[in-house]
């Protein structure tokens, strides 16, 4: 326990400790606030909830969540201060948490600072924040499905862009396993339960059944699953590098 | 305290190390030779629990690094090579994170870091970024940390490599104030760091050990072991030569001009006895054909002759010890 607190400490501290927290911030909260009020028409809608907002969310994510998660073993390996933190009495376990969580918590920060919507949202109308904070809830776990992805494919690798671009990729498929994009190339051929199986993976139909304010256990089991089964992926990717 | 046995590392076709077995007691440091791609670092690295060993495996104060990995690990200190760390943090916060990792708090922790930043100068340095440090004080935030927790055992992948020749100093006198209580190992190209530092000198050559003893064994093996040197000013002759190869029990002779000074290198019979006899009698000659004697000197044996003769590619390893 006392390791895990040590690598999410250093590792939380490791994003403010250069101008990339800083960075990522900013854009996070001028891409998300760009999206919402001009793609989204967020003031032509006339609605006093966060929807759009929200819809915006996985697709952002996509992109700048495998920015986050590049880093977290391919750096270590590229300046060999994994060899540092694997010969350190640190359970591989709390390796993997313990950065997995720091790279969570950063990316809650960030989007805990995006509450001037919810406050312009509040002061223009009369929102059930209850469903607000759903949202918020979805939106959290959701990022960390993503960052769970991101961090197990950059222990395969030294490279950060490979691992950005895997990530971005293989975060794709599981946003949208549920869209015809995916489904259509099932349809003709596989059964009807494996495409609902495979529709079953999508985050999008998990996020959006939260964002509609339904806390469904189902939803909230299926993305703690998600992270659970990446971050054992990424233990088992790590240790077999040790094999060489 | 340490105790390795049978350690075996392939890299697909490839053995990096094969079958090495040896201990290192309390009080040894232990000098770890051999040309670069030996498979010294490979073997510092299973025994620190880094890579999983292909075969065999270590003890490190009686727990095996390959079935209570975390528990080894606590015993030892170690300094990877080209000494990694954390470039984003401060020297400070770099230490505190490994003094947290060492279950170290409070106290104890700032005690354990002010010793470990005394042993290794490192005060100046403590609030900068270990990016914009030079060569020579990253590797000694490398030892800094490696010595933190006063480890039983201590590991060093070229402790000096990329240090001048104060710091080089600095460390081998840190070495030599650690040894009597520790079991340590250290890498190294430096021979004359061998000579200086460590109690026994192992050298390895393509994953196999072919020699294992005091420095002064190896050196012992040279072909230089209890040759005489001796270097004339002036003009020498071919009679010069000539008259030294007379001398009683010498084998053979070396001469090797350069400048306006020879030198000759005088092999004795491989009786191995009377060397410093042989310097007198070289002495008494040099005094009565009034040579300009620059240097005279018995040779203890010379390291690096004796490491080229093992690791050559043609060795293959028949000295075995």
């Amino acid at each position: 326990m006392n390791e895990l607190l040590a690598v999410f400490r250093r590792e939380l501290g490791g994003y403010f400790a250069t101008p990339l927290a800083f960075i990522f911030i900013v854009i996070f909260l001028f891409t998300m606030g760009a999206f919402t009020f001009y793609l989204g028409a967020y003031y032509e809608s006339d609605q006093a909830d966060l929807t759009i907002f929200f819809s915006f969310h996985p697709w952002l994510y996509l992109f700048l969540i495998p920015a986050i998660s590049m880093r977290l073993w391919a750096e270590e390996r590229r300046s060999g201060s994994i060899e540092l933190l694997l010969s350190l009495p640190v359970p591989l376990w709390a390796a993997v948490l313990g950065k997995f969580l720091a790279a969570w918590a950063f990316s809650g920060i960030a989007l805990a600072l995006t509450f001037p919507m919810w406050l312009t949202v509040n002061y223009l109308g009369d929102p059930d924040n209850g469903v607000v904070l759903a949202g918020y809830l979805g939106s959290f776990f959701m990022a960390g499905g993503y960052l769970a992805i991101g961090s197990c494919l950059s222990a395969v690798t030294r490279n950060q862009v490979i691992a950005f671009v895997v990530s971005v990729a293989v975060s794709f498929l599981f946003t949208v396993s549920g869209l015809p994009i995916v489904t259509d190339f099932f349809a003709s051929w596989a059964p009807q339960q494996v495409l609902s199986t495979i529709a079953s993976f999508s985050f999008l139909t998990h996020f959006e059944a939260i964002t509609r304010g339904v806390i469904d256990l189902r939803d909230i089991v299926y993305f703690t699953t998600l992270i659970g089964a990446w971050l054992i992926a990424c233990g088992i990717v790590v240790d077999m590098k040790k094999a060489g | 305290m340490i105790v390795i046995d049978g350690l075996t590392k392939q890299f697909g076709p490839f053995t990096a190390v094969d079958g090495i077995s040896f201990s290192v007691a309390k009080g040894e440091v232990l000098g770890f030779l051999g040309p670069n791609g030996a498979g010294k670092s490979t073997t510092m690295k299973m025994v620190t629990g880094f890579l999983a060993p292909s075969a065999g495996t270590a003890r490190v104060c009686g727990h095996d690094i390959v079935t209570s990995t975390l528990d080894a690990q606590r015993m030892i200190g170690y300094l990877p090579e080209g000494a990694p760390a954390y470039g984003d943090m401060t020297t400070r916060g770099f230490l505190k994170f490994i003094a947290r990792v060492r279950r170290l708090s409070g106290a104890e922790a700032d005690k354990a870091i002010g010793s470990a930043v005394e042993a290794t100068e490192l005060a100046g340095v403590l609030e900068q970024p270990i990016d914009t440090l030079s060569k020579g004080f990253r590797r000694r935030v490398g030892l800094a940390q490696a010595i933190l927790h006063n480890p039983p055992v201590l590991i060093m992948d070229e402790p000096t490599d990329g240090l001048d020749p104060n710091q080089k100093f600095e460390v081998r006198k840190l070495i030599g104030r650690m040894a009597a209580e520790k079991a340590i190992v250290i890498s190294t190209h430096i021979l004359e760091e061998v000579d200086a530092i460590c109690t026994r000198a192992l050298i390895i050559d393509r994953g196999r050990i072919v020699a294992d003893g005091t420095p002064a064994e190896l050196m012992s093996r040279s072909r230089y072991h209890n040759a005489v040197s001796l270097t004339l000013g002036g003009r020498t002759t071919v009679e010069t030569a000539e008259k030294l190869r007379s001398l009683a029990g010498i084998e053979s002779i070396e001469v090797s001009p350069r400048g306006g000074e020879t030198t000759f290198t005088l092999f004795p019979a491989r009786s191995g006895e009377g060397d410093t006899m042989l310097v007198d009698a070289v002495a008494r000659i040099a005094r009565e054909e009034n040579w300009q004697v620059r240097a005279l000197y018995g040779e203890a044996g010379r390291l690096d002759e004796v490491f080229r003769r093992l690791t050559r590619p043609d060795a293959g390893g028949k000295e075995a010890a």
